[in-house]
């Protein structure tokens, strides 16, 4: 019976019919999800709720980190009730997804701890709910304060308030409200219909740290929703892309961390090397944040001998050089003492936050997309997350070079393979036909950890529902954890050990 | 007359030499010696914007400030050159001078209402506090060790007592003042007066709403203040006894030594985490106690 509960799908392969995804009641549904989610092997990918025209249909993702598999569950509520029962009080991680639902339709969860606004979205429920209605939670006491941080901050980096309640120094609690750059992203995608030049322009801008990895999780679920299978040499291409992303990112938050805590030599050294990294992307697609490089079908601007050499002179020395700088940042005992034992999020903690990609790892949680539900070439490719296990900034800052030296090595092996290979990359295809009545789920490993759309089309192959998940949706919780009994001077050197995305979260 | 206007000088280029300083360690072409000057003029020219919060106490609080400082700066001496106002115990007067200055800062702080102005006037307050033990114990170092309790005249007789410590004096005075002219500039490893992160700021924090002319005396005072005790080292290290010549120029080399120091230190670390700071004050009064101590025991007065 219990296969009968659930659709099974490939990540970025063939769609499900939407018709064939067997359809539960409410009780069941539940039911099957917290018996699935108690189990670490599995975690939510995305949960979302839509309209029929009979009432309301429930969508759960799961992945099976074992079997590498997509789980689909569908409920539909056709009887007009205005509440259920909650998911989150069994699995926290639920919670995020069930604020969002009954933000935008209105429906309550009984056993939800607090039904907190997500990100105001133009078609919420309740009109009258607005950002500065939100409901801050409060201690009262003479001997505590608190300390409201943004939405406007002193870094020119995206808006976004933190209400902090300290006892002197000490943080006891750090509540994160997002919502003030809602755009109502997936609303857009579906509007764009058959035109896929905007579709891709969109999901490069979900976040614009992470263009490379929105923009192929929204091209291989186009492709898949079009049954065309990319070329090896096309899936090589977008692979190394975003690998390239990762080591940028990466070697530019390592700047950003030293920074933080003064130490001038760190943030120079690594600035310069982030510099030589994105020059090569601009060199490679005239964009240094790979904008314009992922294209549904084909590429724009298909990798050749030059480009590739370059990436490897490029990489080469990078890797070298970044080696040798974390070297000394890591042993300094200046550095040392801010960045051990400071924000620490417990492997427990992770997981009830369902936190994802790197904040997952750095605790000893293995999340990697990449290695679980290999897509593009990581098919081909036996690929070993890093892991750190101490959960500190330290461990996240350790965790960077880590992954960027496994980042270089698997451009490297991917040029390799792609020097031998057929080179057959196309043109982008703008006008893919979509198989009607499908949902397809497309999930990438970004470097802030997984990506996931998730798209639903008609009985004409119209788009009629298109779902982003951006790894931050999670990790800002395990944020808020981490400041916990930490001293508040710390926080920005926490925040930045994490580097969320606040556009990612607001869509 | 002379210590004010070397002073004064020294001033002028002391933050620049701290820039470049930095500059080249960290590889970079980096601004020229007079920037901070430049962007001190730019501000003196502007207006400054007040907060509807805040009262009289805000307004007069950056020259309360700054003319606490010059204040001290004339009891400060040149070689064998008395300084303009010099009595018994003028040290006394010296700091607390510097601290009236500091108290100004903090209620400015503390009239905006701003829960971030009161969290960098708490640390402001605490470090300030912590670190004026070790400034008293090095003087009263030194009063017992020369017989004297004026900066003029403690530093005349420092190298004519015919003592054969004075070397190991002039070394610890120097490193304590190095360190406590850091701390009360709110620099690393304490403060970094280069992070826009509020909420690990020191002194940046507690003078965030200060704009314009305001800034500019803020700003002003800070480098005053730092070649003040750039003075205060050069006349614990160098003989009085050498020609005027001489003396002018080995100040302005101990002075760019001392800003070559600073961004030395501000290249090559990172700043302590805030709950390690009082500790590292504290060990700087520890370091005046033994000194303290080794007078008390040359002197017989121990024992």
């Amino acid at each position: 019976m219990t296969s009968l509960r659930y659709t099974e799908v490939m990540n970025a392969s063939v769609p499900a019919g939407t018709e064939d995804i067997p359809v539960l009641d409410y009780s069941l549904f539940r039911e099957e999800l917290i018996t699935m989610l108690g189990r670490e092997q599995f975690h939510c990918l995305n949960y979302f709720c839509h309209r029929i025209p009979e009432g309301l249909r429930f969508m759960c993702c799961i992945a099976d980190d074992e079997t590498g598999t997509i789980r689909i569950l569908c409920h539909e509520k056709k009887d007009g009730g205005t509440s259920l029962r909650s998911l989150s009080d069994s699995c926290t991680a639920m919670h995020i997804f069930e604020r969002e639902i009954h933000e935008r339709y209105g429906l309550g969860f009984e056993g939800h701890p607090w039904l907190k606004p997500v990100r105001y979205p133009h078609d919420r429920a309740d009109r009258r709910n607005v950002i500065s209605t939100y409901p801050f939670y409060e201690m009262e006491s003479e001997v505590l304060h608190e300390v409201g941080v943004g939405p406007v901050h002193a870094g020119v980096i995206e808006p976004g308030h933190f209400r902090f309640i300290c006892n002197g120094e000490k943080v006891l609690h750090l509540e994160i409200q997002l919502g003030y750059q809602h755009r109502g992203i997936e609303r857009l995608f579906t509007e764009a219909g058959e035109n896929g030049l905007r579709r891709s322009l969109l999901a490069e801008s979900i976040a614009g740290d992470t263009a490379t990895g929105h923009g192929l999780a929204h091209a291989q679920l186009s492709e898949s929703l079009a049954g065309f299978i990319p070329p090896p040499s096309l899936e090589i291409e977008r692979c190394i892309a975003l690998e390239m992303e990762r080591i940028g990112i990466h070697i530019g938050d390592t700047a950003a961390l030293c920074a933080d805590v003064a130490y001038q030599l760190g943030q120079v050294a690594c600035e310069a090397l982030r510099t030589l990294i994105i020059n090569t992307t601009q060199f490679w697609c005239g964009n240094r944040f790979g904008k314009g490089l992922i294209r549904p079908g084909g590429s724009d601007y298909p990798l050749t001998e030059k480009i590739a050499d370059e990436i490897l002179r490029v990489l080469g020395e990078v890797e070298r050089r970044y080696v040798n700088v974390t070297d000394c940042v890591y042993t300094l005992p200046s550095v040392l003492g801010r960045f051990e034992e400071t924000g620490t999020v417990s492997r427990q903690q992770a997981l009830s936050a369902g936190a994802v990609g790197m904040a997952a790892r750095s605790c000893g949680l293995v999340r990697d997309i990449r290695a679980s539900h290999p897509f593009q070439y990581y098919r081909q490719m036996e690929i070993k997350p890093a892991l750190q296990t101490k959960g500190d900034v330290m461990a996240r800052g350790r965790l960077r070079v880590m992954e960027v030296r496994e980042s270089a090595g698997i451009i490297r092996k991917l040029v390799e393979v792609w020097k031998n290979g057929e080179k057959n990359t196309g043109r982008p295809v703008y006008d893919l036909r979509f198989m009607p009545e499908s949902l397809a789920v497309s999930v990438t490993e970004g470097w802030r950890g997984e990506i996931c759309h998730v798209a639903l089309t008609d009985a004409d192959g119209r788009l009629v529902d298109y779902r982003i998940k951006d790894p931050s949706l999670h990790n800002w919780m395990a944020l808020a954890l981490a400041v916990r009994n930490q001293e508040i001077s710390d926080f920005p050197l926490c925040n930045k050990s994490f580097n969320l995305s606040y556009c990612g979260n607001d869509l | 007359m002379a210590g004010f206007l070397l002073i004064l000088v020294a001033a002028l280029f002391f933050p620049g030499v701290i820039l470049r300083t930095k500059s080249i360690a960290s590889g970079r072409k980096g601004p020229g010696i007079f920037q901070p000057l430049k962007d001190i003029a730019v501000m003196l020219r502007k207006g400054s914007v007040f907060s509807d919060t805040t009262g009289i106490i805000f307004r007069i609080a950056p020259s309360v400030a700054l003319v606490s400082v010059i204040v001290a700066m004339l009891l400060l001496p040149f070689a064998q050159y008395k300084a303009l106002i010099s009595f018994e115990g003028d040290f006394i007067f010296f700091a607390y001078l510097l601290a009236l200055g500091k108290f100004f800062m903090i209620i400015a702080a503390l009239d905006t209402g701003s829960s971030f102005q009161g969290m960098g006037a708490s640390r402001e307050a605490l470090y300030s506090m912590i670190v004026e033990p070790a400034f008293f114990v090095l003087m009263a170092t030194f009063a017992m060790f020369t017989g004297y309790t004026s900066f003029s005249v403690i530093f005349n007789h420092f190298y004519i007592t015919g003592n054969d410590y004075v070397f190991i004096y002039s070394v610890i005075g120097a490193y304590l003042f190095i360190q406590i002219a850091m701390i009360e500039n709110s620099r690393l490893p304490v403060d970094d007066p280069k992070t826009h992160l509020e909420l690990t700021m020191v002194h940046e924090v507690m003078i965030l709403d200060h704009s314009g002319f305001d800034k500019a005396l803020i700003h002003a005072g800070t480098y005053l203040k730092f070649a003040m005790y750039g003075s205060l080292i050069y006349n614990l290290i160098v003989p009085a006894g050498w020609n005027t010549p001489v003396k002018v120029l080995m100040f302005f080399i101990v002075q760019a030594l001392f800003a070559v120091v600073i961004g030395i230190t501000e290249s090559f670390r990172a700043r302590n985490k805030m709950n390690k700071n009082p500790k590292y004050i504290l060990t700087l009064t520890s370091v005046a106690l033994i000194a303290f101590m080794v007078i008390l025991i040359l002197t017989e007065k121990l024992i």
